[in-house]
């Protein structure tokens, strides 16, 4: 569905998306990332499950949440690619954070 | 001059309940609204449907208060069946977190005063140790000593609650006029006229129900409504799956799953802006209680004026210059908006407030000078 543009720097950062690499130039999104795996939906909604993918790309949204690197409703359109970036599914809500307090 | 049964002043979560309740009650209502430049307590509120603190030294509030929660579950349901909108309350009973020993014992004496004040009311209250506390909600901090538990506690959507109550009146044959600055006031015994910018209006009654507007507004229809801004911000955490099993005095998790944290009372006049220092006060207090909302992320953050009473107290009155005219003002727009639609509303239709608003009156502000 989407390409790189003739014009853009060469593709050195490869990431994961859902488990498989793609390349993006330096300064990508991971949102972009997403796109350019193929993928046009990347998280399902906590209320109704419907599929949900990169949208606005300036943060606004809230559409192209993901978990990148373990860390779960990241706006990947907001975080930059590094190499080895882990980004998957956001699946509904996130988990219950695990409690730290011990007998509580 | 188009003229109406009563003409409602102010569109926010008081004048909406209120409009709503006289439209219930037969009466042809006009409802009108400022518009966006107004302060919009009604488009900030955290959502509490809230009991538990709320009238320590004024039994009659907490009488008033106790009544809204009581009326709320069926204000909720009529809304659902006759405007289609869910308005997400939840009457789980809820509790106050106490942080350190003090707190603890500090608040254990509220909620007794409270009990003793309501006399043959009664006040179910319990003070919850640690331990409890633990087996209530999960995850709790090492600070947190104890709470407060009423049943009577909850919660709500107050932005549904908002949508509901007009799509309610509008179906009722409510006539609302948005983007409608009252630019001028005509008040006289049983007939009051407003010109909006648009047109002119008339009615037998009006109900003065714009929050901070009220100040300004009051003394055109011979009331009194000394009411100022008081701050209160609120932080908004993404969706987490369902773990809070009922709100905390600051804590609460939307049916959608996202967790509101906030009130603070902040003296800062008309400023709505937000304030770091206190953002990050508001979320320190929040992780001592659950340490696990470090890891959060916080996606949204707003700051809201509520409308401050010099007690605290609503006010309800009515004109004695210019009878028909009413005034109601309060910071529990949510708590309050089932007394507002199903017991205010119908004092109003009828034409005179019930002596158990009395105390509500402004009139309690006007102490004489010492000799």
């Amino acid at each position: 569905m989407f390409r790189p543009r003739p014009d853009s720097p060469e593709a050195t950062v490869a990431v994961t998306v859902e488990g498989r690499t793609v390349r993006l130039p330096t300064g990508a999104s991971a949102a972009a990332a997403i796109l350019a795996a193929g993928w046009r939906s990347i998280r399902e909604t906590p209320v109704s499950g419907a599929e949900r993918g990169p949208y606005c790309m300036i943060g606004v949204c809230f559409d192209c949440l993901a978990e990148i690197d373990g860390v779960p409703n990241r706006q990947s359109c907001l975080v930059t690619v590094r190499p080895g970036m882990a980004i998957r599914r956001q699946r509904g809500a996130r988990p219950f954070p695990p409690p730290h307090a011990g007998e509580g | 001059m188009r003229r109406y049964d009563a003409i409602v002043i102010g569109g926010g979560l008081v004048g909406s309940a209120i409009a709503y309740g006289l439209a219930r009650a037969g009466l042809k209502a006009a409802l009108v609204d400022e518009g966006d430049v107004a302060y919009r307590a009604a488009r900030g509120n955290f959502g509490l449907v809230w009991v538990q603190s709320k009238g320590l030294g004024a039994p009659h509030y907490q009488r008033w208060t106790r009544l809204s929660a009581e009326e709320w579950p069926g204000l909720a349901g009529e809304l659902q069946a006759r405007t289609g909108i869910a308005v997400g309350h939840a009457r789980p009973g809820g509790v106050h977190l106490c942080q350190g020993e003090a707190e603890f014992a500090a608040r254990a004496a509220v909620m007794e005063r409270m009990r003793r004040e309501a006399g043959n009311f009664g006040f179910e209250y319990r003070m919850l140790d640690r331990k409890e506390v633990a087996a209530l909600l999960p995850g709790i901090g090492p600070a947190v000593t104890g709470a407060s538990f009423t049943p009577y506690d909850g919660h709500a959507n107050p932005l549904a609650l908002l949508h509901a109550l007009h799509r309610g009146f509008a179906l009722r044959g409510g006539r609302y006029f948005p983007n409608s600055r009252v630019e001028a006031a005509e008040a006289a015994p049983g007939d009051f006229r407003l010109r909006l910018a648009a047109e002119e209006i008339g009615a037998p009654k009006a109900v003065l129900a714009a929050g901070l507007g009220n100040a300004g507004l009051a003394p055109l229809f011979g009331l009194r409504a000394p009411v100022r801004p008081q701050r209160g911000q609120i932080l908004v955490t993404e969706r987490t799956r369902h773990v809070l099993p009922m709100p905390t005095t600051t804590i609460r998790q939307t049916v959608e799953g996202g967790l509101l944290i906030g009130d603070s009372q902040e003296d800062v006049g008309f400023d709505t802006g937000q304030n770091p220092a206190v953002m990050k006060a508001i979320a320190q207090r929040a992780v001592r209680s659950f340490p696990w909302l470090a890891e959060v992320q916080i996606v949204r953050a707003w700051a809201a004026l509520r409308v401050m009473p010099p007690d605290g107290l609503p006010i309800y009155d009515q004109s004695e210059r210019c009878p028909g005219a009413f005034a109601a003002n309060c910071h529990s727009g949510v708590t309050l908006a089932a007394a507002h639609a199903k017991a205010l509303a119908p004092m109003i239709a009828a034409g005179a407030l019930d002596p158990m608003l009395d105390p509500f009156s402004a009139r309690r502000f006007d102490v004489p000078a010492a000799a």
